[in-house]
């Protein structure tokens, strides 16, 4: 890597005052949907306005004034975005939460509970950014994360604390506290992932023969991705968790191909989990039905097992169209789930074609800038966690997002910040902030050199490297 | 690594592409198909909460939404439930029968008709309202029909449908017993959902509309397509004669068919004013068999038979009259027995059209369709479906009526100073339902301006007194006065 090129005279700023300026918008995008939820059902604006807001602000700029002293170069986007995004999501929730109290149900305090996972996300951002000086470090943990990320893998399949909610068994139960490992497990995984692969990518790469245009990895090489294949079964099969298994594989492929630099390792993926996919689809019933219930939705709406949330779902955001009917106007409490993994149609029934494309827009920009920071992270084991962290997000934004409006068969996850959820909020806040600390240690300028001693004649081999 | 990651970045680029593209498809192009699905509760509901527009009869509401303090915010309401239940049908949160439905989107103010007002709505930001459909219905006449109805003794079950003629304007339209569509209207949807169960299990069917959704053999009524049939033929005439006689043999039968009162019609020949003025079963028995199914089909196919007419009013059932049927039944079908099935609306427009010099013109009971502002969005223009028979036909038809009413069976319909055309039917029921009869009529005979078809069913009765259009002739003799009355 020669540093002489014009580019790398090219010093970022930290643009730290633009963070704080997007970071008013987005308060304003949650604070005043709030309000408008206030408006919308009950006439008039919420009495906790000013302690709701108080709190969400004071969240927010306890996150940027984090990210402005131990994270100064960092990327001042992701911030604004995730932090729109969840207040919107909160806003959302206490909408339901307000028709849910008014049916009578028993759970009707969601936002209440998301608005404390919300902090415990933003005190682990912060924790993550003061602790975590260098995201280096996390690559001596590579075999410590994995086995971790494996462990909470199976941790749902334990006798005492493991839980089957919905058919789904991905939960477990501690101290009356559900929690979703598997959230956890995936960014201890982009961890193991990047340290695994960062060593050995070049035996990955190199060796192997062509077939046809296309570099297929050698038998002895397919060691990690027929695991990380067995992971992703065991998870389709036994937990019954279609989203979660997808979403496994397919950051893994993503990955060990930016590692390799190597399409032949797509194919090969790609081809493993067609079949495995397929295999599940054969002998699995439930795949089948969630596949029939995409290709014909209203053909199962009354069925048991049916697509009555689907189609509810579907009549919703259909009824929604382009501007939505308003927050407060509209019947998302039909779609069962409405609060987490339909938070999508919820949000498409009341704000409309509009809201759904910004928050499309939103996620789009996330991974955009996640993907940028690989591009420009100087280190192999940054690029690949940034890409790893990205992936996350795209692919659950588009496995969740498409499944509920019909693009693709319907698989359980939840809308990254959006939807309730306290793991899947806490391991989000942690992505980010992560993101952070990789995107501050790419942006950050070049260490400058200096010569140690101007009379040395050895300063051609030696160096003194100060860090700005 | 930098060529795979941007590779990775157009793939997603492409991801959420898709998930824009899909969502723009669903929320904008797909929307109307699943607004259109009935098992869409939102439209229903938000349907439900609206205010929607009104039916009117002259210019009084018979139906309208009233405000109510419930989250449905409108509460639909009937003037006059049980008179205009038949038309109306009822609105609840799960269906709507009757005009309700088939008016259903201007009501609603979903009609493309209602544009304008929906965009002012939108801009104004005030809540949509549904349009008003205006009713062709007479009320003086509909009064007639439903208070004629109600005073039948017992259980009696009847209908009434009054054209007029010359449009095939619906003047009144009553049926008994019905329902009261205020009930159906509630917002308390158990109840609603009792209502309906209990109503479709009562044996006297109050949910049909008589009018139009029962089809009885039309008995002597449909004499008139026989007599047309036989003077189209270019055979007859008023005053040619026909074979009376007592009792007439069914072809390829030993079984014999004798008058309505076991007489011979006044003779062996009598003409067929005469045949018609008694009612004569041997002479029409006698006109069917020698005119044949293929000609008696296609005159009642031209009254409008195996066919429905009515396209703004839902449940008209088929009248029919078999392409199939052997030669006693033929024959039989000449008096209106046999499989020979007909609702009161079809006699109804037989009589219209000899009224109406031959011409059949489509029934309709929605004259008008407006806006909430009161501008008239739409007009139903008077339509001729057929030519059932020529107008010579015609003014024959209605000599013989007039001549059947001042001086022959259906003269319970005489209205002093006004030449009525009218002709009775007695049915010989089976054993399983009531005895039932007919009366169709239209006046003033030399420029109608109504013709009606009463059907009473009823067990209470005599057939004596059926038969005499004792029970029909004094209903469609006061629809016909509150017509032609001022």
């Amino acid at each position: 890597m020669s540093q002489t090129g014009p580019l790398m005279g090219f010093v970022h700023r930290r643009r730290r005052g633009a963070e704080l300026f997007l970071l008013v918008l987005a308060l304003a995008v949650g604070i005043g949907a709030y309000a408008a939820v206030g408006l919308g059902v009950e006439g008039a604006v919420p009495a906790d306005m000013v302690g709701y807001g108080g709190w969400l602000t004071g969240l927010i700029i306890a996150a940027h004034i984090t990210v402005r002293v131990v994270a100064p170069y960092a990327d001042p986007v992701l911030l604004p975005l995730v932090a729109a995004l969840n207040g919107l999501g909160l806003a959302v929730i206490h909408r339901l939460d307000l028709t849910y109290e008014a049916m009578g149900q028993d759970q009707h305090t969601f936002a209440r509970q998301q608005l404390i996972w919300m902090t415990l996300g933003v005190v682990l951002f912060v924790t993550t950014l003061l602790l975590l000086r260098d995201h280096r470090v996390l690559q001596r943990l590579t075999y410590t994360a994995g086995l971790a990320g494996i462990l909470l893998l199976v941790l749902p399949f334990l006798p005492v604390i493991g839980r089957n909610i919905n058919g789904a068994r991905i939960w477990i139960n501690l101290a009356g506290f559900s929690f979703q490992p598997g959230e956890v497990a995936k960014v201890l995984l982009v961890i193991a992932f990047s340290g695994y692969l960062v060593l050995h990518r070049d035996a990955l790469a190199l060796a192997g023969r062509r077939v046809v245009f296309i570099d297929l990895p050698r038998g002895r090489d397919l060691g990690p991705i027929l695991a990380m294949f067995g992971v992703s079964m065991m998870i389709l099969v036994l937990q019954n968790d279609l989203g979660s298994s997808l979403l496994f594989f397919g950051l893994f492929l993503a990955m060990l191909y930016v590692a390799t630099e190597r399409p032949g390792w797509l194919v090969v993926g790609g081809l493993m989990f067609g079949a495995g996919a397929l295999a599940a689809y054969t002998f699995v019933g439930n795949v089948q039905n969630r596949f029939n219930f995409w290709l014909h939705p209203l053909d199962y709406y009354d069925a048991s097992p049916g697509s009555y949330q689907l189609v509810e779902a579907l009549f919703g955001q259909g009824w929604g169209g382009l501007i939505g009917r308003g927050l407060g106007n509209g019947f998302p409490e039909r779609v069962p789930f409405a609060y987490s993994d339909f938070i999508i149609s919820t949000i498409g029934e009341e704000l409309g074609l509009t809201a759904v494309m910004a928050i499309i827009v939103c996620y789009g920009l996330i991974v955009e800038r996640a993907l940028r920071i690989a591009l420009i992270s100087r280190d192999g084991f940054g690029k690949l966690m940034a890409v790893g962290l990205g992936s996350i997000v795209a692919l659950q934004v588009f496995v969740v997002i498409g499944g509920v409006t019909g693009l693709i068969p319907l698989t359980g996850l939840t809308t990254p910040f959006l939807s309730y959820g306290g793991s899947s909020l806490v391991a989000n806040w942690v992505i980010i902030a992560l993101l952070l600390r990789i995107s501050d240690q790419a942006r950050r300028p070049a260490p400058r050199l200096e010569p140690a001693d101007d009379t040395s004649d050895d300063s051609e081999s030696t160096q003194v490297v100060k860090l700005r | 690594m930098n060529k795979p990651i941007r590779v990775v970045s157009v793939f997603c680029l492409l991801l959420f592409l898709a998930l824009l593209v899909n969502a723009t498809y669903l929320m904008y192009v797909r929307a109307d198909g699943l607004s259109d699905d009935p098992r869409n509760r939102r439209i229903i509901t938000a349907t439900f909460s609206r205010e929607r527009g009104a039916i009117l009869v002259g210019k009084e509401a018979i139906a309208r939404s009233v405000p109510s303090n419930d989250k449905y915010k409108f509460q639909r309401t009937y003037s006059e439930p049980f008179k205009y239940a038949p038309i109306t049908g009822y609105f609840s949160w799960f269906s709507q029968t009757g005009v309700e439905r088939s008016q259903n989107s201007v009501l609603a103010g979903d009609d493309s008709r209602l544009f304008v007002t929906r965009l002012v709505d939108l801009l104004s930001n005030s809540d949509p309202k549904g349009g008003n459909v205006q009713l062709t219905i007479d009320r003086a006449a509909q009064d007639a029909a439903w208070n004629g109805l109600e005073a039948l003794p017992g259980d009696a079950q009847g209908a009434v449908v009054a054209l007029e003629p010359t449009t095939g304007r619906v003047l009144a339209m009553a049926s008994t017993p019905t329902f009261d569509p205020n009930g159906f209207a509630s917002h308390d949807f158990s109840a609603v959902d009792a209502l309906g169960k209990k109503l479709n299990a009562d044996e006297r069917e109050p949910l049909i509309n008589r009018a139009i959704g029962t089809t009885l053999p039309p008995g002597s009524t449909f004499k008139l397509v026989t007599a047309a049939a036989a003077i189209e033929s270019g055979n007859y005439d008023a005053d040619s004669m026909v074979p009376g006689g007592y009792r007439f043999q069914l072809p390829q039968s030993e079984t014999t068919i004798g008058n309505y009162d076991d007489g011979n019609c006044g003779g062996r020949r009598i003409t067929l004013t005469q045949a018609l003025q008694v009612s004569c079963n041997v002479t029409f028995l006698t006109l069917a068999n020698e005119l044949g199914n293929d000609a008696m089909a296609e005159q009642a196919e031209k009254f409008g038979f195996n066919d429905t007419s009515l396209e703004d009013l839902g449940g008209q059932a088929k009248s029919l009259y078999p392409r199939d049927m052997d030669a006693p039944q033929t024959a039989m079908s000449g008096i209106g027995q046999s499989s020979v099935t007909a609702t009161p609306l079809q006699m109804a427009m037989v009589a219209a059209a000899i009224a109406n010099d031959g011409d059949v013109m489509r029934p309709y009971v929605v004259d008008e369709v407006r806006a909430p502002n009161l501008s008239v969005l739409d007009r139903t223009d008077p339509q001729s479906i057929s030519k059932a028979i020529s107008s010579t036909t015609a003014d024959e038809l209605t000599k013989m009526l007039v001549a059947t009413v001042a001086d022959g069976t259906a003269a319970p319909a005489q209205i002093p100073g006004v030449e009525v055309a009218g002709k009775t039917g007695t049915a010989q029921s089976s054993g399983d339902r009531p005895p039932y009869a007919w009366f169709v009529s239209f006046a003033p005979a030399n420029d109608p301006q109504v013709a009606v078809a009463v059907l009473v069913q009823s067990s209470d009765t005599s057939p004596d007194e059926i038969g005499g259009g004792v029970l029909g002739g004094p209903i469609a003799k006061s629809i016909m006065e509150a017509v032609i009355a001022p």
